[in-house]
């Protein structure tokens, strides 16, 4: 383990905000791309029971 | 076909297509989240801190990924394009359908987080070098690509003309690659090694290959569940599942 | 009666357009007029000085003719289509890549050609020189008929669609920013002083791959769009 303090993980070495919005970015794309799918799916699937 | 037993083909018919994918997606979306849980712990906690780059550098681990991932889906999307073309086949415009929105975020994942890693190492959230600027011309080609597609009515057309769309852009990204990077050789002082990534310690490549190969799996996931959604939608049959009326039958294309 | 010849189908449609162009002159002064006033704002919202208007010279001119290209595309294959002519078109037993070829050329000369020979002018209004005005205009001549190929494609794959003006420029600018590269280029190397025939020479590599492909591929789309 190399981050002294979860303090320091978060911090990046300063670079922090840059770092974690990356990674937040994609976490929210990918994330939101599962859920879109998820509910176009379900609405596809009740437009075809109807 | 007899001599494997199973026949293949069967699984073209978007009928057949829509419970195989329904079962594969599970295991495509297990593989990402494992690959991706790996990628990211080698990524934080074994990778070192880079010593010219600090701990900016491991942006590199989503932005490389999805650069590719963005570049490699808009070849696999093609290629469908160009099979259905060649064999005028639904399923193949379908699965080309299914995979354009996944390919335009991951362009933009590579675009933002290329923006995130530019700012703090080289001081500017954007430069025209060669590669973030065929980055960026990607993206409107798959943008493009889209809209077409929703702009069209008639479902051939539509499936026809962003297949055409999607093959001409291929021929053009490397195009775009090559004349703005020989622009830049020109026009000293842009670019030249701006977008080198750090020569990269053993566990950092490891990390950014896992990381890869995790969004490669999620795409897979994503798109086969995209098909089945597409699948419904535009292949509502009366035979799936239930009896229909003439109504439904009539509406079904 | 015996089958007219290709070259013959070619200079038919030539003829045609021409001929239904010079009914309607307005056209070609709306290229024009359209290049000029553009070009024109650009000095006034960066302001007049010469070394500056020097240095934007080669990409605001090339930026314009290519938005004047683009701005024409809607009237490449439109009337024709509003009229039923363009699905007769499909029909004649001619190659409809060569047929396309004719009505890309057509369209080049009512709307390309005046902004080449316009371009000199517009040039030295932003200071360019001698040689730089020349290369100005070559690159011009070579780069323009190259967009308006390009731009077939768009044309033809966007037709009759509702919004197809945006639609198109979407779809075509991608396609034209290579062209804008070595064209613009070659300007701002003779301005430079150094060599514009690496320029010129890929400009003439995509004039000749592009009446190689976009014809066929517009005729493709043309197909997609009408059947």
């Amino acid at each position: 383990m190399q981050w002294g303090s979860v303090a320091e993980f978060f911090a990046m070495g300063g670079y922090g905000l840059y770092v974690w919005t990356s990674f937040g970015a994609t976490a929210l794309c990918m994330g939101g791309e599962v859920l879109a799918v998820w509910r176009r799916s379900a609405a596809a699937e009740r437009r075809d029971e109807s | 076909m007899s001599a494997t037993g199973i026949n293949w083909f069967k699984y073209s018919s978007p009928q057949a297509f829509h419970p195989l994918a329904g079962r594969m997606i599970p295991w495509f979306a297990a593989a990402a989240v494992g690959l991706i849980g790996v990628g990211l712990y080698v990524g934080f906690f074994v990778a070192p801190t880079d010593v010219t780059q600090g701990d900016a550098y491991r942006i590199i681990f989503v932005h490389v990924p999805a650069a590719w991932m963005s570049m490699f889906l808009y070849v696999i999307m093609a290629v469908w394009a160009g099979i259905g073309l060649g064999l005028n086949a639904r399923p193949s415009f379908m699965m080309a359908q299914a995979i354009a929105p996944t390919g335009a975020m991951f362009t933009f994942l590579a675009l933002f987080t290329g923006s995130m890693w530019g700012k703090p190492t080289w001081g500017a959230w954007w430069v025209w070098d060669a590669r973030l600027t065929s980055e960026l011309i990607l993206l409107f080609q798959y943008i493009g690509i889209i809209l077409l597609r929703s702009s069209i009515d008639d479902l051939r057309r539509a499936d026809r003309a962003s297949a055409v769309l999607a093959l001409v852009g291929v021929i053009n990204v490397p195009i775009i690659y090559f004349s703005v990077r020989w622009w830049n050789t020109l026009h000293q002082g842009a670019s030249v090694s701006i977008t080198a990534a750090p020569t990269m310690a053993g566990t950092m490549v490891t990390a950014m290959l896992v990381m890869m190969l995790g969004f490669w799996m999620y795409s897979i996931a994503v798109t086969l569940a995209r098909m089945r959604c597409v699948i419904v939608e535009r292949e509502r049959q009366p035979s799936w599942g239930k009896n229909a009326s003439i109504q439904e039958v009539v509406e079904a294309r | 009666m015996s089958q007219p010849s290709m070259s013959e189908a070619l200079r038919g449609v030539v003829r045609r357009d021409l001929l239904l162009a010079m009914r309607h002159r307005s056209d070609v002064a709306m290229s024009v007029f359209f290049v000029v006033i553009v070009a024109s704002l650009f000095p006034l919202g960066v302001g007049p000085e010469p070394a500056i208007l020097r240095m934007i010279a080669s990409g605001v001119l090339w930026v314009t003719a290519l938005l004047a290209c683009l701005l024409s595309l809607g009237r490449l294959f439109t009337a024709d289509y509003l009229d039923g002519v363009l699905e007769q078109t499909l029909l004649i037993p001619q190659p409809l890549a060569v047929l396309v070829v004719g009505k890309v050329f057509s369209h080049w000369v009512i709307s390309g050609l005046p902004v080449v020979l316009l371009s000199p002018l517009l040039g030295l209004q932003f200071g360019l020189g001698g040689d730089s005005l020349v290369v100005l205009t070559l690159s011009l001549l070579l780069g323009t008929p190259t967009l308006s190929m390009i731009g077939a494609i768009g044309a033809a794959l966007t037709l009759g669609l509702r919004g197809s003006g945006l639609l198109v420029a979407l779809l075509v600018l991608p396609l034209f920013i290579p062209v804008l590269i070595f064209g613009a280029g070659a300007v701002s190397n003779s301005l430079a002083g150094v060599g514009s025939e690496a320029n010129l020479s890929l400009l003439g590599a995509c004039f000749l791959l592009s009446l190689a492909f976009a014809p066929w591929a517009t005729a493709v789309a043309l197909r997609i769009a009408l059947e």
